[in-house]
């Protein structure tokens, strides 16, 4: 077969697949400078860009980006934390460990939307055993989801149940691929252990730890299962994530234009981030050629 | 590390205990709540020890709910075969999509090419509202509507990624001079494709497929903007419960286990492949 279109011709079926998805996504881009409106379709029209000029002067849009970065930073902050801490916990793959590190799997397995059933069930104030659990120290009136002042902290609650299994495994990955010798070296001179790991462990784990924050990252700024599954945004505007806030707008308010220019706005920052993340990602490839 | 003290262990042991506790008590507590009934459940203090029930069960696997007011359709165990229908076609399709795909981007150098991909990768970081909203207005049109058709390409931005990315690693990490010889041999490109690159990329090819499957499994707002009624996988099912009348909370917890119990078998016996996938798809592509 010739060899100049053998590979357009592999890559062709998934290429088509490819752009029926690229054509909604530009529609998007275009709804997002329209007038557009379900209820209102005869006021339907181009407007260029008086969408973004009423997002960037609305409280309600600045609302939208507080908790998003809010979530954001502090489920991948938190999680970052703690999967590091069980990655040094786990690190020495004896028997023990791994089937912890296996079990620990298990939040990462369930479906979002499902962990925020679950913690739903879990934190209901009739019955839920969380309700019960933190009314025994005392917190009698802890409402979880359904008070505006502690439910973003449940989801990111639930955030970090599902995600932080994620770093863990990458860090793990990423500890156990890590050159013996500096190590032996460090013990053999009776090198402090905290020395060892701020000066040895941590810089060499880095381009790990930053791969995982970045997809994290990617994620969260989009979160709406978790979100949308526990509160739909609610009560009052308390979680009203970027994703979140573009659907109801759609739904609700049949806002198409607003909702578009809202998805266009996350989709920059998501873009922002993955140019990042590609260019690390090919360094960390660079160095893994290197070092096999 | 020969150096750890006793009590360096004793303080690992207590604090790995700790996490396991944080991370399995939620599933564990659903699990037990699925085999109480109302009235055990609502009891206070909550309690470990009761005489379980399969109630819950037999009443979302028979689709009757039979109440104090009459008897109730439930559709849960359609939502179960939709989701697996749904996956393991997603999946199949992503996998014949994306093989050769992956396989082409791996070892051609060609015009577009990391173009092509790098396009298919950004989907994987795009917000997927973006693509649903418009897609909810015109997808009757389409004639998608109330298909499972629809549902699978719409699938495919999450499956196609992950098994392109992570099997064009694998592929390039073969080395491409047993396929050369095999081919100095006689045979056609395409048995070199399918009797060598194949096999030897098995394990990825594996590992990338068993991700996806999970990811289509777990996958919720897919389907809750655009499947009708009868194509709804468990995600969406699951939650609905949560607003219908007449089911009680045990009822909940059941459809809850019954959601993620083929997931979490499924990683528990390959969690090789498992682990594999996640550390690829993340360090490698």
């Amino acid at each position: 077969m010739n060899k100049k279109i053998l590979p357009y011709l592999l890559s062709l079926p998934a290429l088509i697949v490819t752009v029926g998805i690229i054509i909604p996504f530009l529609t998007s881009i275009y709804y997002s400078l329209e007038r557009y409106n379900l209820a209102l379709p005869y006021l339907r029209g181009f407007i260029w860009f008086d969408n973004y000029i009423n997002l960037f002067t609305s409280h309600e849009f600045w609302n939208t980006v507080f908790i998003s970065l809010t979530y954001t930073v502090a489920t991948v902050g938190i999680e970052l934390l703690i999967g590091l801490g069980i990655a040094l916990l786990l690190r020495v793959p004896t028997r023990l460990n791994n089937v912890a590190a296996i079990l620990l799997l298990l939040p990462l397995m369930t479906a979002p939307a499902i962990a925020s059933l679950m913690w739903k069930l879990m934190t209901n104030p009739g019955f839920g055993i969380l309700s019960y659990l933190v009314g025994l120290v005392g917190l009698t009136n802890f409402r979880w989801a359904s008070s505006p002042t502690t439910a973003l902290f449940t989801v990111i609650l639930v955030d970090i149940w599902v995600y932080t299994p994620f770093i863990m495994v990458l860090l793990i990955a990423g500890l156990r691929a890590l050159p013996k010798q500096p190590f032996e070296a460090a013990e053999l001179d009776g090198v402090p252990r905290s020395f060892v790991f701020f000066r040895i462990t941590l810089p060499m784990l880095m381009p790990y730890i930053i791969t995982a924050s970045l997809f994290r990252m990617l994620d969260s700024i989009q979160q709406f299962d978790v979100i949308y599954a526990m509160t739909q945004g609610g009560p009052g505007d308390s979680t009203l994530a970027f994703q979140v806030s573009a659907y109801l707008e759609f739904f609700q308010y049949t806002n198409v234009g607003r909702s578009a220019a809202i998805l266009m706005v996350l989709w920059a920052i998501t873009f922002f981030i993955s140019n990042i993340f590609v260019k690390n990602w090919l360094k960390l490839r660079e160095r893994a050629a290197v070092v096999a | 590390m020969s150096s750890m003290s006793l009590l360096e262990t004793v303080i690992r042991r207590t604090l790995i205990a700790l996490v396991l506790l944080f991370f399995l008590f939620p599933i564990f507590w659903i699990v037990l709540m699925s085999f109480q009934t109302n009235e055990q459940i609502l009891r206070i203090p909550p309690s470990l020890f009761f005489k379980p029930t399969i109630s819950n069960y037999t009443a979302l696997v028979s689709g009757e709910l039979v109440t104090a007011v009459g008897t109730l359709k439930l559709t849960f165990t359609q939502n179960l075969w939709n989701s697996a229908f749904l996956s393991v076609a997603s999946v199949f399709l992503a996998l014949v999509l994306g093989v050769p795909a992956a396989y082409a981007f791996a070892r051609f150098k060609f015009r577009l090419g990391e173009d092509i991909a790098f396009t298919l990768l950004s989907f994987r970081f795009a917000p997927p509202l973006l693509v649903l909203l418009p897609l909810s207005l015109y997808f009757t049109d389409l004639g998608l509507n109330d298909t499972y058709i629809g549902l699978i390409w719409i699938y495919q931005l999450i499956a196609l990624p992950l098994i392109l990315w992570i099997v064009r690693g694998y592929f390039e990490d073969i080395s491409p001079d047993i396929e050369h010889a095999y081919r100095i041999d006689g045979h056609s490109w395409a048995g070199s494709f399918f009797k060598i690159a194949i096999p030897l990329a098995l394990p990825g090819i594996a590992a990338a497929g068993l991700l996806a499957f999970i990811f289509c499994w777990n996958n919720f707002v897919f389907a809750l903007i655009l499947a009708s009624a009868d194509k709804q996988p468990v995600t969406v099912g699951a939650l609905a419960f949560v607003t219908a009348a007449g089911i009680s909370y045990g009822q909940i917890a059941a459809a809850i286990v019954l959601s993620i119990l083929p997931t979490l078998l499924l990683a528990l016996y390959a969690q090789r492949y498992l682990v594999e996938g996640l550390s690829l798809g993340a360090v490698k592509g």
